[in-house]
């Protein structure tokens, strides 16, 4: 568990947040630039003290005001992946991996050889920092503080000095990290599809305060989320499981809650973990099975949630066999259809989206 | 040889002396351009000035308070013969002391021109590697300020070669003893018919410190590339 409560006042700017996070998992800071994303992170790596606050992981205090406790940053075991890479200038790539692996203490759980391995650092080692492109740069800021074999990753926003190009060449390091190694990470965005393709926890930062908090799944659902990433991107985040390839359509068979649905995704084994989004817009309501339509995904369920979400729309929530859903209809349809808490319906999904990339689920070409 | 004894020897005891003068002012100049750089501490402006005053004292006057310090009648003078039996006045140490506090601006001003450029982003990410706050001096800091370093050096050597009142005042002229390239310059023009050893040695020393900052401006580029900037 990493637990954070952290107070910080300075002129024209207050912080005061708490948060906890299972670990290990990934916590996603997401919230507008200026929001006190990148000061939190600072004061749980020691850069910065707070006014007052604890932070402990896993039962080691690091910070604790009132007891006059402050661990400084070098004694923290947290490898701290900076927004700007933050080389060493005068070092090799090889030698600044080597300049963290030889300050390491503690049990060592990566060595160079892994490090090298993972982020396909290999062909990098003789370059200076000065040669390197930004995604380059920041795969060896990442290999760099994983060998200080940190019991805590920090990452400040790192792929937002990298073009789009560059933040698909670095995120899939980034998920092999969460997925071998287990190692908690705590990671600044204000970028959706970054949270939607690493996070397991999603804090919700609005003005130097924390907004909402929780599991993606039930943070994705929260219309708290909607004020900052806005209508479009609302949906229920799903981690799913792929059951197996239907024989008639060849497309990829994957468990949602009770339900599964088909995607064309080729390639993923049976019992690959595989998370989806369905965004509220892209979901139709059915009060009975549906027929003569186009969309080959539905899912049935109950309602167990209708609110209100925009002058002439509402976001019903949706359980099917456990796993929730959202969408977003008109207050017409909800009038005419007599949707209500409790209602049997069946929600169609238009479109699936994998990890931030799109499937859409309407009769493909070859189906 | 071009040059005749007198003036080799004048050659060589200014290189002596110059190379004195920055080994004992190289290490003090580092910690004080860190200090005033990077600290906040009361009475900072007062030692930012002291280190600045020999630029704008004449260098009589510090010649003349070195002798009040250092001298044999001084406070630290006689302590340092009686304690070490090092002899400072009349003394090729004396002059290199003399030179290196005339210097010492010089050094502290390009150092911490060069420290002010030092990204204290990479010192909070090698803290966060794991580096104490010596290690990251040493590792981080001082790599990162050789330009300073290098060019600072170069520059108080080449002042060091032509320091005249400060080591007058302290040392007096005694050849092959304290009689550097400018007092050996200044001995030939006051002497009948030195017309022609003046003119060398003025060039000598116009070749020297143009050479020095040639050689200072040409490694602090070296360094400044291979640090990619």
């Amino acid at each position: 568990m990493l637990s954070v409560a952290a107070a910080k006042r300075r002129p024209g700017f207050s912080l005061d947040v708490a948060f906890d996070m299972p670990t290990p998992g990934v916590v996603a800071l997401f919230g507008r630039s200026g929001c006190g994303k990148s000061t939190l992170v600072d004061i749980i790596s020691g850069l910065l003290r707070p006014d007052s606050g604890r932070i402990t992981l896993d039962g080691a205090e690091w910070l604790d005001t009132q007891r006059r406790i402050n661990v400084p940053p070098e004694r923290r075991g947290v490898g701290y992946v900076f927004q700007d890479a933050r080389l060493f200038p005068h070092l090799r790539v090889a030698g600044n991996l080597r300049y963290a692996l030889s300050r390491a203490n503690g049990a060592h759980f990566v060595d160079l050889d892994t490090v090298v391995d993972l982020l396909g650092l290999g062909a990098l080692m003789g370059r200076r920092t000065h040669q390197l492109s930004g995604g380059e740069r920041q795969r060896v800021a990442i290999g760099r503080a994983l060998l200080t074999q940190p019991r805590l990753l920090l990452l400040d926003e790192p792929l937002a000095a990298l073009d789009a190009a560059r933040r698909d060449e670095v995120l899939p390091y980034l998920e092999t990290l969460r997925d071998r190694l287990a190692l908690p990470m705590v990671y600044v965005t204000h970028r959706f599809a970054e949270v939607l393709q690493l996070a397991t926890h999603l804090v919700l930062m609005q003005k130097g305060g924390v907004l909402a908090q929780g599991g993606i799944g039930a943070m994705s659902l929260d219309p708290r989320l909607r004020s900052i990433i806005g209508r479009d991107e609302v949906g229920a985040i799903i981690d799913g499981r792929v059951l197996g390839v239907d024989a008639a359509s060849r497309l990829t068979r994957v468990r949602v809650g009770g339900g599964e649905l088909k995607v064309q995704t080729p390639g993923l084994e049976t019992g690959t973990a595989l998370r989806v989004q369905l965004l509220a817009r892209d979901i139709i309501v059915s009060t009975g099975p549906p027929q003569h339509l186009s969309v080959r995904n539905s899912l049935e369920g109950i309602i167990t949630e209708i609110h209100d979400d925009e002058a002439d729309a509402d976001l019903v929530t949706i359980d099917v066999g456990g796993t929730r859903i959202m969408a977003r209809i008109t207050k017409a349809a909800t009038r005419e259809l007599g949707l209500g808490k409790g209602m049997r319906t069946w929600a169609l999904v238009k479109t699936v989206s994998l990890r931030g990339h799109s499937f859409t689920s309407t009769a493909s070409p070859d189906a | 040889m071009w040059l005749n004894p007198g003036e080799s020897e004048a050659l060589r005891l200014s290189l002596a002396v110059a190379t004195r003068s920055v080994g004992f002012s190289l290490a003090p100049a580092i910690g004080l351009a860190w200090l005033l750089t990077r600290r906040r501490f009361a009475g900072r402006t007062l030692v930012d000035a002291l280190v600045h005053l020999p630029l704008v004292l004449p260098p009589v006057v510090v010649g003349y308070l070195l002798l009040l310090v250092f001298g044999t009648h001084g406070v630290l003078g006689a302590w340092l013969e009686r304690a070490f039996g090092i002899e400072l006045v009349f003394t090729r140490n004396g002059a290199a002391l003399a030179t290196a506090v005339m210097s010492f601006p010089l050094m502290v001003r390009a150092m911490r021109i060069s420290l002010e450029t030092v990204d204290r982003g990479l010192e909070d990410a090698a803290r966060t590697l794991g580096a104490g706050g010596f290690d990251r001096f040493m590792t981080i800091t001082l790599p990162l300020m050789l330009p300073g370093i290098i060019a600072g050096g170069i520059t108080a050597f080449a002042a060091a070669l032509g320091e005249f009142g400060a080591v007058i005042t302290f040392v007096s002229n005694i050849p092959g003893e304290t009689r550097t390239l400018p007092l050996a310059l200044y001995t030939a023009l006051q002497s009948p018919g030195g017309d022609r050893a003046a003119a060398r040695l003025a060039l000598l020393s116009l070749t020297l410190g143009l050479g020095g900052l040639l050689l200072s401006e040409w490694f602090a580029r070296r360094v400044r590339r291979l640090l990619g900037h």
